[in-house]
């Protein structure tokens, strides 16, 4: 973000902040990082339909949303979410998938702004995620993940 | 930024000297493309940084926007032209005229949210009459970009991107949507996709039921045209290996409506899905796509192209151009593309606004062949309109 725009829009800046601290208060619903019950409640959010598929590593909850998005949660052994996966038409809602994780992903991609207009995929890349986003309008597909919660063996190009 | 703009002036006049027979290094050792330059069809375009002098491989247009019915007009100058998307979204910033505000079915002021890639455009939609060239559509709605007329609801903001509104984030005055649809979202337009919304005094909220009617949407001005409406051919020269400092060319609407739009002998490649098939060193892309509003082609690094460090993060280095060969494939028409990528980071310090940019198509299942503006340099590319009838059949599809 450029200076001349934050001056612009600083108050606006306020109440969004303030907006996302009340937010931050509400009950843990955060998926990556979460349990499985937080699958659940992102099901419930997406107005989504769930089918899981066990493999040998992790087990795979997919959730096709109502707006034609599938949502893939990849839960580890130990009963974590440790990525998230998706594509379809429309971006999920990864204030919801994202849960306690989407305000350091939000502040990585506003301060991501460079020199120059880019008009490409999206990635943050961070030591505590990993969030990675293409397509195009109609048509996108990302990925989110924790790489410390990757269980042994797994790669991050198996998150789909 | 401001440097790079006092550059371009002195760059730009060297480069007229050489732009005209520069071999177009993704047309191969293909004849040059012919650029069309007059007809009331014909629009100016020009890739040249933009109005901030900072987005390279992005083409402009200028446009004129009217209060609906009257002469009280303007233009619209450095409007991005895109293919990737479709309808009209000028920023508030820069209308000096008062646009008619649409209202929903229970009266409320509509606005719009559209997520692009890595940013997201919201609102009012608004009605004008708009003309490009000799063309014009009447009381065409479209989006005006704005986060102060109504505040973003969260279905709107939920990608964690940031807004577009200002010149400096969108890096244009304006994006002017040309590609394979009508309108922007299409019928049904559930709540879901938290694309429309009515904004009464207590905060926006979603459209109810099926949504924001098909002919209230944010529309692509070409599909209301009088004449010369099932799509457009977008017309640039070539660049030369190491790129140009600015490029001229055209946006011509209609595909053989005139005598100066003919589809020639330009390949029909089919895209009901708004895709097709890519294939790339041994890998199989079926959503690849041609988009003018990507600024590089990004496709996986399957061959171990050097990738850029961080200041230009995301696109390709090499230490020399390279060479490479896809094929394109749809409903069994196929072709090969040669393409060239060069360093991009090269480009950048040499304050090249048009070059051979590749990057990578960061994502979770990298289905897809991004074939962005590079793509038409030294190609007349054709986009037909879905559902238009055109001289190549119906649309939507791609034509080269």
């Amino acid at each position: 973000m450029s200076e001349a725009q934050v001056g612009f829009i600083k108050s606006r800046l306020a109440i969004a902040a303030s907006a996302l601290l009340i937010l931050g208060a509400l009950p843990a619903s955060a998926s990556l990082g979460g349990d499985t019950a937080s699958i659940e409640a992102d099901q419930v959010h997406l107005q989504g339909t769930r089918t899981t598929k066990a493999g040998e590593s992790y087990t795979v909850h997919e959730i096709q949303a109502g707006n034609g998005t599938a949502v893939r949660e990849y839960v580890s052994p130990e009963g974590k979410v440790f990525a998230i996966g998706w594509n379809g038409p429309w971006m999920p809602d990864l204030r919801q998938v994202l849960g306690g994780f989407f305000e350091q992903y939000r502040t990585a991609l506003q301060a991501q702004s460079g020199p120059r207009i880019v008009r490409r995929p999206v990635a943050i890349q961070q030591p505590g995620l990993v969030v990675q986003v293409g397509g195009h309008i109609r048509a996108f597909s990302g990925r989110a993940y924790v790489p410390d919660m990757l269980p042994s063996g797994v790669r991050a190009e198996e998150i789909q | 930024m401001r440097n790079i703009r006092i550059i371009l002036c002195v760059t730009a006049c060297f480069a007229c000297t050489f732009l005209i027979g520069c071999g177009g290094s993704s047309g191969g050792s293909t004849p040059a493309n012919v650029i069309t330059t007059t007809g009331s069809n014909v629009a100016p375009i020009s890739v040249n940084g933009g109005p901030e002098g900072d987005y390279a491989d992005a083409a402009f247009i200028s446009l004129t926007v009217c209060v609906p019915g009257t002469s009280t007009c303007q233009t619209v100058d450095d409007v991005l032209v895109d293919t990737g998307s479709y309808g009209l979204r000028i920023l508030s910033s820069a209308l000096t005229v008062a646009l008619p505000q649409q209202k929903s079915a229970d009266g409320n002021p509509v606005a719009e949210c559209l997520t692009f890639l890595g940013s997201y455009t919201w609102g009012p939609v608004q009605t004008a009459d708009v003309k490009i060239s000799g063309e014009e559509a009447s009381s065409m709605p479209l989006q005006v970009l704005s986060d102060s007329d109504f505040r973003a609801p969260e279905g709107c903001t939920s990608s964690g991107y940031p807004s577009a509104d200002t010149v400096e984030t969108l890096g244009a005055n304006g994006i002017l949507g040309v590609g394979l649809f009508a309108q922007d979202c299409g019928s049904p337009c559930p709540a879901s996709y938290n694309q429309y919304f009515e904004c009464p005094s207590s905060g926006c909220v979603n459209i109810p039921g099926s949504g924001e009617p098909l002919d209230q949407q944010v529309v692509n001005p070409v599909a209301l045209f009088a004449t010369d409406n099932n799509g457009v051919i977008v017309e640039l020269p070539g660049v030369s290996t190491g790129g140009e400092a600015s490029l001229s060319g055209s946006l011509v609407f209609g595909i053989g409506t005139q005598s100066n739009n003919a589809l020639g002998a330009a390949k029909v490649y089919a895209a009901p899905e708004a895709a097709f098939t890519t294939t790339f060193d041994n890998g199989t892309y079926p959503q690849s796509f041609i988009d003018s509003g990507s600024n590089a082609l990004f496709f996986e690094n399957a061959t171990g192209i050097a990738e850029c460090g961080s200041d230009a993060s995301g696109f390709y280095c090499p230490a020399a151009p390279v060479s490479l060969s896809a094929t394109n494939e749809a409903s069994g028409v196929s072709g090969a593309v040669n393409f060239t990528i060069t360093d991009a980071q090269a480009i950048f310090n040499a304050n090249d606004f048009a070059g051979d940019l590749g990057g990578l198509p960061i994502g979770g299942s990298t289905n897809y062949f991004d074939w962005g503006l590079p793509f038409f340099f030294g190609r007349n590319v054709y986009v037909a309109i879905d559902g238009a009838s055109t001289s190549g059949g119906t649309g939507p599809f791609w034509a080269y």
